[in-house]
């Protein structure tokens, strides 16, 4: 009886270590230490589940040689995962470890289906208590959704499978939502017996979670993600309910909570709601023919130029978009700074909500690359700046400076609160090449008069301008 | 229907407990800057690993060959994502630490 006191005690500190964790990791200063508290909390309850746990028949864990072999191979694979992943394909990894969650809870289902099976031996229709038997149906769905779509989030993102939008698709999900949930009722209340339910639910289940995902446009992977996240943690809570389980269930729904607020956040950020940016296809490509159409001209610029424009300014201000994280520029971009700050030139980064590819992606590429956190402003703080600003220089961003935000209610993007660069005295901008951003659509920034294209390779260009600001 | 009901009366402290945490998880949430939402993310991403606790319940009563594989896959894939998430959490927030010297 000691030892389940004992247990007791440790999934309560485990809890509130959840609790705790998540509080510190609101703060810059504490984040670390409650990313730490979190994961030993958690060490808590895995060990003491393993040595201290009963089940109903008052024994201990068996197999222990197999939950260790697990343990470690997950351990092993996760940590050279989780070190060895650039910091611009994060929201890839983050979405990946949710999908291994997801699939986790939808597995404990199915061997919890196949036990009660097995004691009742009917094929048909197992004679479950319903409260059970709703945890169980609702864990596999949910877990078996949250892995389908967590791990074609993983391939959009990693650009290994492109947007798709099959014709009457929305109608076809909300249709596919109401087999699932109709075949769930069926089997949890025993209206009609269906053989094998739960792995019809399994099979359905995983297509819907690919199908949910696969019209969702690149820009609002962040938001899907997020999304997806909350719902591993609800159906970490019903492993909480089917095994009367405190600290599974804490952290199950705490998480899934948080992270509910936290994407609605992210849709606040984009002014969009979340039905909007579920059945919007935004960066679909929808809606693309209808944006008004753009004349102007491009007007280049030469690096020299470029450089003594800056060299001579008093104000620049950097925009940096994903852009710069493909071609790994932080550091030359960094380096830009600290030569133009030599000059007297007051630098600032601009860095909008939902640059890079997640919230706060960008500044955690920054601060790698050593920027100091205090010039990283946020849109409200420096849009009013704009106007007092000589040089902007947007590099590899596109829809956050698109202009089309604010004066195109025909634009997929409209609404979206940007960056107002047009208001400083000269924009250049750092492309690739004129191909539209990631939600794909036009850019009427790019033929503006007061802006100068500085086509090429960010990585490179950026470090050509750093050579020529120390010749001129 | 009765059984439902019979559910719930069986659980309340458990579904006051999740009501509570609902706020809880809102409240925790709510003032933190946009700068550490993807930390945030990973972090709780890291957290509702926890549902390996139970992946280690069913591995540990396991006694025929389908539970004892599905049960090891899912030890596996939980351990993922909770060591995976911390590490990944921890190596994002190094980074904000690094220019504070």
């Amino acid at each position: 009886m000691i030892q389940q006191y004992i247990l007791d005690i440790i999934y309560i500190v485990g809890a509130f270590s959840f609790i705790f964790g998540i509080k510190l990791l609101g703060k810059p200063e504490s984040a670390k230490k409650g990313n730490f508290i979190a994961a030993v909390g958690m060490a808590l309850a895995v060990f003491g589940t393993i040595f201290l746990y009963k089940g109903e028949n008052e024994m201990h864990l068996k197999n222990l040689e197999w939950i260790f072999g697990g343990l470690i191979i997950g351990s092993v694979i996760g940590t050279m995962m989780a070190k060895r992943v650039q910091m611009t394909q994060m929201p890839q990894m983050v979405s990946f470890f949710n999908g291994m969650g997801g699939a986790c809870a939808a597995l404990i289902s199915l061997v919890e289906y196949h036990h009660v099976m097995a004691v009742d031996s009917i094929d048909v229709m197992p004679v479950m208590e319903t409260g059970k038997a709703i945890v169980i149906y609702l864990g596999l769905i949910i877990g078996s959704i949250s892995f389908a779509g967590s791990m074609l989030a993983y391939l959009k993102l990693d650009e290994k499978i492109k947007d798709k939008v099959l014709p009457f698709q929305q109608v076809f999900n909300i249709g596919l939502m109401v087999v699932i949930l109709g075949i769930a009722a069926c089997s949890i209340f025993g209206w009609v017996a269906i053989p094998n339910s739960l792995y019809i639910l399994l099979a359905i289940s995983l297509l819907y979670g690919v199908l949910f995902v696969m019209p969702i446009g690149g820009a609002d992977m962040p938001v899907v993600i997020s999304l997806l996240n909350s719902f591993t943690g609800v159906a970490a809570a019903f492993g909480g309910f089917l095994y009367d389980n405190k600290v599974m269930l804490f952290g199950g729904i705490l998480v899934g909570s948080a992270g509910t607020l936290l994407t609605v956040l992210m849709c606040k950020a984009m002014n969009r709601s979340l039905v909007n940016v579920l059945i919007g296809n935004f960066g679909g490509g929808a809606k693309k023919g209808e944006a008004r159409a753009i004349t102007g001209t491009i007007k280049e610029i030469t690096k020299t130029d470029a450089a003594s424009l800056m060299k001579y300014s008093k104000k620049v201000v950097i925009v940096p978009g994903y852009g710069l994280a493909v071609a790994q520029a932080q550091h030359i971009c960094h380096e830009l700074e600290q030569q133009l700050e030599a000059n007297d030139v007051e630098v600032k980064y601009a860095i909008h909500p939902v640059a890079g590819r997640m919230p706060g992606h960008m500044n955690v590429l920054l601060a790698e690359s050593n920027v100091a956190y205090e010039k990283l402003m946020e849109m409200d703080e420096i849009n009013p700046e704009f106007k007092s600003t000589d040089v902007v220089l947007v590099v590899g961003a596109n829809d956050v400076v698109n202009p089309a935000a604010k004066n195109d209610p025909a634009s997929p993007i409209y609404g979206m609160p940007i960056l107002n660069v047009e208001e400083a005295t000269t924009i250049i901008v750092m492309k690739r090449s004129m191909k539209a951003g990631y939600a794909g659509i036009e850019n009427e920034l790019f033929y503006n008069n007061k802006t100068r294209m500085l086509f090429g390779d960010a990585k490179k260009s950026l470090t050509e301008l750093v050579a020529e600001l120390k010749n001129v | 229907m009765d059984q439902v009901l019979e559910f719930i009366s069986l659980h309340q402290n458990m579904i006051y407990l999740v009501a509570l945490m609902i706020f809880l998880g809102i409240e925790l949430i709510e003032k933190v800057p946009s700068v550490l939402h993807t930390p945030l993310m990973s972090g709780a991403n890291a957290i509702h690993g926890v549902v390996i606790i139970g992946a280690i319940i069913i591995m540990g009563q396991a006694d025929d060959i389908f539970a004892k594989i599905l049960g090891f896959i899912a030890v596996i894939l939980g351990t993922l994502n909770v060591v995976g998430g911390f590490v990944v959490t921890d190596r994002m927030l190094d980074m904000f630490k690094k220019k504070k010297k």
